[in-house]
């Protein structure tokens, strides 16, 4: 927008904004704000907002009483091995599809897609089934396998816009320029992969990292990640605000910082880029 | 550019992802159909036969059937009309020059990466609860008496939550579409006299048409599949039961394996009905 505006215009809407702003952003205000108080002074009436004894007891309790390091590296692992070997599968796949395009490209691209809206109850059983008679439930390898191949589409997708943005006169550029295969690919495609391929990883483990549906399903003990952690509280016993706060702040923190970084990629992730 | 090695090579390349979700797809989508038509009851001796479509008459003229149907679609249409109509505005405030934009995205956005176990679970207890939570302090300081959330208004309270994660991403996708706005075509009409809200109507929403069907149909796809939301605030009761959670409950709590798979059949057309139309509009986008 070109168009001069008058400063108390300006002002009038960074007050509005802010405001706004602020509001969506209270619950999780609040839920930080609430794990560093006591559990008196969380349930405290009328509520006490920032004039109370800082408090970081309620992060050792929820430590101690359900070892959150446990869920926080079957997190990590979930997450990132699901995302790791989706990025290895989809990379090649999205690589053929931008740069060797045949009739049936948009075809192939429009039915992985597809699979994305098989609902994931509808299939519950069987899969829950298969893990059993393989004697993975509750296995941290057999929801990197699930989560994998839940996100692929979305990984192929993704890689596929940003491939296809890289413009072929820059490779013919480098041919003429006497590239070989190897200095093409070293020299020229990967840098200009790298961001997209980055940004389809952040996007891709944020989604792993909260799915909640198999995690939920699939695991009890030993390949439990936050998402369940965090479930766990949802028992009466879990009515301890302090605590509750404590355990949901650290579940969520990673992600959140994480997302932040991402934001301007989340736009186009998310929607192929049909939206610009 | 296309030799005939490089066409093998490309196919090479894409196999494994193409092998994978084919497997992915066909295997529990037929071990669904296959249970769907079966009396199967893991807890009462497994499979007891073949019983053709009763599965599918069953689940559908069974009371909790329709109510489900109903819950589903008032909490996506909910959803969905929440997160348009204050996407819209929200998109048009942040639009706006202002200071410390940066950091009000930020605030805006940051609900989408909360988990939903972890946003319905603070809810629930710290805004929610008629007791402590915040929304009760706040009822009580104007004497009113505090509304027991989830049990007196269930699926409004729901709305609310999901509305809360999926608001962020209904604005920044607006906000994108904002910012692509021809600011000439607006100053032009400004000149020859449109009011400001014939300018919303006649040249701002119909250029947001695009990014509002986008939102709307990646919402839907997500929202018919909502799960833990419900799963830790109400369980399914007071009516929250949605067709998803029905599914889950039959198959997991009563463990009617075959019963449950017809649901899922069910769910699988009502979600692929809405798929088609969300392919169409992104198919139309690759042809660009």
């Amino acid at each position: 927008m070109a168009r001069a505006v008058s400063t108390q215009r300006k002002a009038l809407n960074t007050a509005i904004a802010w405001i706004i702003g602020l509001l969506i952003f209270f619950p999780i205000l609040w839920t930080i704000l609430t794990s560093f108080k006591t559990e008196a002074e969380a349930i405290a009436n009328p509520p006490v907002i920032l004039f109370f004894d800082w408090t970081l007891e309620n992060y050792g309790v929820v430590q101690e009483r359900s070892n959150y390091m446990r869920f926080l590296w079957n997190s990590v692992i979930i997450a990132g091995g699901s995302t790791l070997l989706g990025i290895l599968i989809a990379v090649p796949a999205a690589w053929s599809m931008a740069f060797v395009p045949s009739r049936r490209t948009k075809d192939i691209l429009l039915w992985m897609l597809s699979t994305k809206m098989l609902p994931a109850v509808g299939v519950l059983y069987p899969i829950y089934l298969l893990c059993i008679q393989l004697g993975v439930l509750d296995n941290r390898v057999a929801l990197v396998v699930i989560l994998m191949l839940i996100n692929l589409p979305i990984i192929v997708w993704m890689l596929y816009t940003y491939f296809r943005e890289i413009p072929g006169e820059i490779l013919e550029a480098a041919r003429m320029d006497g590239a070989g295969l190897k200095e093409e690919l070293l020299y020229v495609l990967t840098p200009m992969a790298i961001p997209g391929i980055a940004s389809t990883i952040l996007l891709n483990f944020i989604l792993a990292w909260n799915e909640a549906f198999w995690t939920l399903n699939l695991t009890s003990v030993d390949a439990a990640p936050l998402t369940a952690f965090i479930a766990s509280y949802s028992s009466p016993e879990g009515l301890f605000f302090a605590k509750l706060s404590a355990a949901s702040t650290m579940a969520i923190a990673p992600i959140l910082i994480l997302g932040w970084f991402s934001q301007k990629q989340l736009v186009r992730g998310l929607t192929f880029g049909a939206v610009k | 550019m296309a030799t005939q090695s490089s066409r093998a090579a490309a196919r090479i390349m894409m196999a494994p992802a193409v092998f994978l979700l084919l497997v992915w797809m066909l295997v529990p989508l037929c071990m669904t159909l296959w249970f769907s038509v079966r009396d199967y009851r893991p807890l009462r001796g497994g499979d007891l036969g073949y019983v053709g479509l009763e599965n599918f008459a069953r689940f559908v003229s069974s009371s909790s059937f329709w109510p489900a149907i109903f819950t589903t679609l008032l909490i996506v249409g909910g959803v969905l009309l929440v997160s348009i109509v204050f996407g819209v505005l929200l998109a048009m405030l942040l639009d706006q020059p202002m200071w410390g934009q940066g950091i009000v995205r930020i605030l805006v956005i940051a609900p989408f990466f909360v988990m939903p176990t972890v946003s319905a679970l603070v809810w629930k207890n710290m805004f929610m609860d008629p007791t402590n939570g915040v929304f009760a302090h706040i009822w009580r300081a104007f004497g009113a008496d505090p509304v027991v959330w989830l049990t007196d208004v269930p699926i409004l309270s729901l709305v609310l939550i999901i509305s809360w994660q999926w608001l962020p991403f209904a604005t920044l996708i607006l906000l994108t579409a904002f910012q692509s706005l021809d600011s000439e075509q607006l100053e032009a009409a400004e000149m020859d006299g449109a009011s400001p809200l014939a300018r919303f109507f006649f040249i701002a929403l119909p250029h947001l048409s695009r990014a509002i069907t986008i939102v709307i149909l990646i919402q839907t796809i997500f929202l018919l599949a909502v799960f833990a939301e419900i799963f830790v605030t109400t369980g399914g009761a007071f009516g929250t039961r949605t067709l998803t959670y029905l599914i889950y409950q039959r198959v997991l709590e009563s463990q009617n394996v075959g019963l449950g798979s017809a649901g899922g059949v069910y769910a699988i057309i009502l979600a692929n009905i809405v798929a088609l139309f969300l392919m169409r509009i992104v198919g139309k986008n690759l042809d660009r």
